[in-house]
């Protein structure tokens, strides 16, 4: 089992390296010089050349390229060219925002499909059953925006129960912070929880056939007695996967809903200095995205590990 | 088991929950406190070396101020300088400053900061806009409370800049950090700033003036219109500072919560054209194309019917304003017969526009217009600001474009030959630079020679201006109705 969480963390950093150089060479490609972008057009060529020795884009790619990584991998990712400010606190600042989003829109998400998608599989020969498959599909064709708008017309603009947008620190008002949260992990999780809803019914379906349910319902067991002592741990195993799959669709959906509720997050970060050709902070919050998402493909390669006995031996 | 994967779900929650700590910008609402809701956020704090709008709209006036600044029928009125008398060749400015002001970080503001802050605009400053204050030929002090400032020419334009951002007033004490620490004489202080999110004005306790009514102002910042309104309807916002989608006005008006104010802003929408390449470098040409476009119906339109029909580059609220909106009444059969004059048959125009609202739905209605007349029309959606500045303003590769122009008084531009308009007229550069070294009676009667130059040569066509619209509850009282200056000036702002 070590030996393969071993060969997981190799690949996991060489696929950060390699994807850090993609990200570098990517955004020097670009078309358009940041200096330029800063300092507005009718800059003189005496301070374009100074602004771009104080941005250092004036260094051969290889100098640039070791000096960004080496410095990321210390924790610093630089000066923003448009706001001045070091990226690397803001960066940790906005994720901090994004990953409450995910992390509870991903909550949502499951507190809605476990129970849903197992009732589902149980009563899959009855019309309740059929009913929640319904529902799940119906959620599955509303995206996270459409339904975001729909919740803050209800709830923020006719009712006035919760606030449309907007960002309180949990540290400073946690009321605040929670209602605040609400809304968009609403409308991230039940999207979501739609989706999963459909991998949990077919891998609780799957199981339920096992013979070693059958074993355990023989030996007395009620059916939902041994769906719980026995099936389930079998059942996540593929749930696990599809989670960390929609995981990275839950970043994506982040961005659309950060814009949607104006919460400060990567995701409306991103955008912005994309706008603004803020060529440093765009390769700072791409490398963190993509380390996200390779950081979830590792967690859950570990998690099958742990939660499949059979694949320890491998 | 069934219950591990949920708390896995919640460590996750807890462990990045650190992430966010003691990053804090907004603060709970209070009779005290306002929020006003923008759309464009500021990139940082110095707008000596960051071009646009944002920066000078939250600090000029709140947390910096100049000798001078702009009331709301664009008057200038006297702000650190008690009062001025100008010199019979024009050229010599004496300012008496107020006494007993500080700045925020405690150095006493004396004439040695005027001295130091005007020179500093040639020398430090980087944004286009600066060559304004190229005509300061020196400053004297006086007196501590005494400046006096001599120009290489008279220039009516120059005092009218010190209204603006270049106008504000530094210390040479204050001006280390200037992107992220501001420094200022105003009524209100920067006391925090969550980015993406806010900025959080305080009350500066040492202020030499009027205390203002509000003592923490939190200015929001929310890019998407419809998000701005829904903040406004559920209360998370006091005042929508600009209404950038006018559908929604009477949303507002039918609400009792809320008030609605509207007046006149300095934003020309303006359609240009290339006035050095063919076949719009014949008069006739851009003469046929104003002639073929409908700006009532366009505007109607872009903006709701809401903003004002100028036809020239000035606002109403300059001195020598005139309704030139009739010049050019629409008249395709006029726009026909002076393209078939010019031989200028099958024309094929590219209309190059910044991807902004405002300007998709003006171009799809001149398209149409001018199909009407015979002109096929191309609609090019550039990427605004950067793609749009590089290939329209910059490198002139164009033939039609529309856009706002926001700055005051920037009918200037048409004595550039330079600026992307590529009009170049003897007559109007002469007229221009009579108007700014004349009295202010020259000055107006000038300046509306070059307004009526500029519309019978058909420089541009100017679509309509932008109105200013302020949505606020009720209970907040003391809006100008007009945006004339750079600033959103808070001070005059007051519960009612």
């Amino acid at each position: 089992m070590t030996a393969r969480v071993l060969r997981r963390v190799a690949i996991f950093v060489v696929s950060v390296l390699a994807a850090s150089i993609v990200v570098f060479l990517f955004m020097a490609v670009l078309p358009g010089d940041p200096a330029q972008v800063a300092l507005g057009v009718n800059a003189t060529p005496e301070l374009l050349a100074k602004t771009r020795a104080e941005f250092g884009i004036d260094r051969p790619l290889v100098t640039q390229y070791f000096d960004w990584i080496g410095g990321v991998l210390h924790g610093d990712f630089g000066r923003s060219y448009v706001t001045r400010d070091a990226i690397g606190p803001q960066l940790l600042d906005r994720l901090g925002v994004t990953l409450w989003l995910v992390g509870a829109g991903m909550l949502v998400a499951l507190v809605i499909a476990i129970p849903a998608g197992t009732f589902a599989a149980v009563k899959h020969r009855k019309a309740s059953g059929a009913g929640v498959s319904g529902l799940s599909q119906i959620g599955v064709a509303i995206p996270a925006f459409l339904a975001g708008i729909i919740l803050v017309q209800i709830f923020a603009v006719q009712l006035r129960w919760l606030p449309s947008g907007g960002w309180t620190p949990p540290d400073r008002n946690a009321g605040e912070f929670v209602r605040g949260l609400i809304l968009p992990a609403l409308s991230l999780g039940l999207v979501q929880g739609a989706v999963l809803t459909r991998y949990v019914r077919s891998a609780v379906l799957d199981t339920l056939g096992q013979d070693y349910l059958r074993t355990a319902r023989s030996k007395g067991l009620r059916p939902g007695q041994a769906l719980v002592r026995h099936g389930l741990r079998n059942a996540s195993v593929p749930v696990v996967t599809v989670l960390g799959l929609q995981l990275a669709t839950l970043l994506i959906g982040a961005v659309v809903v950060e814009r949607v509720f104006v919460l400060p997050g990567l995701g409306s970060m991103l955008l912005d200095a994309v706008s603004a050709r803020d060529l440093l902070t765009v390769q700072g919050i791409v490398l963190v995205l993509v380390v996200g998402v390779l950081l979830v493909n590792f967690v859950v390669d570990v998690l099958y590990t742990v939660l499949d006995p059979r694949l320890r031996g491998s | 088991m069934k219950a591990r994967i949920p708390a896995v779900a919640a460590v996750l929650l807890l462990a990045v929950s650190g992430c966010s700590a003691g990053s804090s910008a907004s603060v709970s609402a209070g009779p005290d406190t306002l929020s006003v809701g923008f759309t464009a956020e500021p990139a940082n704090f110095d707008f000596t070396r960051t071009d646009g709008a944002a920066i000078p709209q939250a600090l000029l006036y709140n947390v910096y101020e100049g000798l001078v600044k702009l009331d709301a029928q664009s008057r200038i009125v006297p702000l650190l300088a008690k009062s001025w008398t100008v010199s019979p060749d024009r050229r010599t400015y004496d300012f008496q400053l107020q006494q007993g002001v500080r700045f925020s970080n405690g150095a006493p503001f004396t004439a040695e900061d005027v001295k130091f802050s005007l020179l500093r605009v040639k020398k430090d400053w980087t944004i286009s806009i600066k060559s304004t204050m190229d005509v300061v030929d020196h400053v004297d002090v006086v007196a501590p409370d005494h400046a006096r400032v001599v120009l290489s020419k008279p220039s009516n334009g120059w005092l009218f800049s010190l209204t603006s951002r270049l106008g504000a007033m530094f210390s040479p004490t204050g001006v280390g950090d200037l992107a992220t620490k501001p420094v200022g004489t105003g009524p209100y202080v920067v006391a925090a700033r969550k980015r993406g999110d806010s900025v959080v004005l305080k009350a500066n306790p040492a202020y030499w003036g009027r205390k203002p009514a509000y003592s923490t102002v939190v200015l929001k910042y929310i890019k998407d219109p419809t998000a701005l309104n829904n903040s406004l309807f559920s209360n998370g916002i006091d005042v929508i500072s600009a209404i950038t989608a006018p559908d929604s006005i009477p949303q507002f008006q039918a609400d009792d919560r809320f008030q609605v104010v509207q007046g006149t802003t300095n934003s020309e929408v303006t359609l240009a054209m290339n006035n050095v390449r063919p076949p719009l470098n014949d008069v006739r040409v851009r003469q046929a194309l104003t002639y073929a476009i409908d700006r009532k119906a366009l505007l109607d339109t872009a903006w709701a019917g809401r903003g004002t029909l100028i036809g020239s580059m000035v606002p109403p609220t300059d001195p020598w304003y005139e309704d030139l909106s009739n010049v050019y009444r629409f008249d395709p059969a006029r726009a026909k017969a002076l393209l078939s004059e010019a031989g200028a048959t099958n024309l094929n125009l590219r209309l190059r526009i910044p991807n902004l609202p405002y300007a998709v739905s003006a171009a799809q209605v001149v398209q149409s217009q001018l199909a009407d007349v015979g002109v096929r029309t191309t609609i090019e959606p550039l990427d605004f600001p950067a793609v749009w500045l590089k290939q329209v303003f910059t490198d002139h590769d164009y033939d039609l474009s529309i856009i706002q122009h926001v700055e005051a008084r920037d009918i200037t531009t048409f004595g550039k030959p330079k600026y992307y308009w590529g009009y170049d007229s003897k007559r109007v550069q002469q007229l221009l630079a009579e108007a700014d070294s004349g009295t202010p009676e020259q000055q107006v009667a000038d300046m509306k020679q070059v307004a009526r130059q500029l519309n019978t040569d058909a420089a541009a066509d100017w679509l309509f201006l932008l109105p200013n619209v302020v949505v606020a509850k009720t209970k907040v009282g003391g809006f100008a109705a007009n945006q004339v200056s750079e600033s959103f000036d808070l001070t005059g702002l007051a519960p009612r």
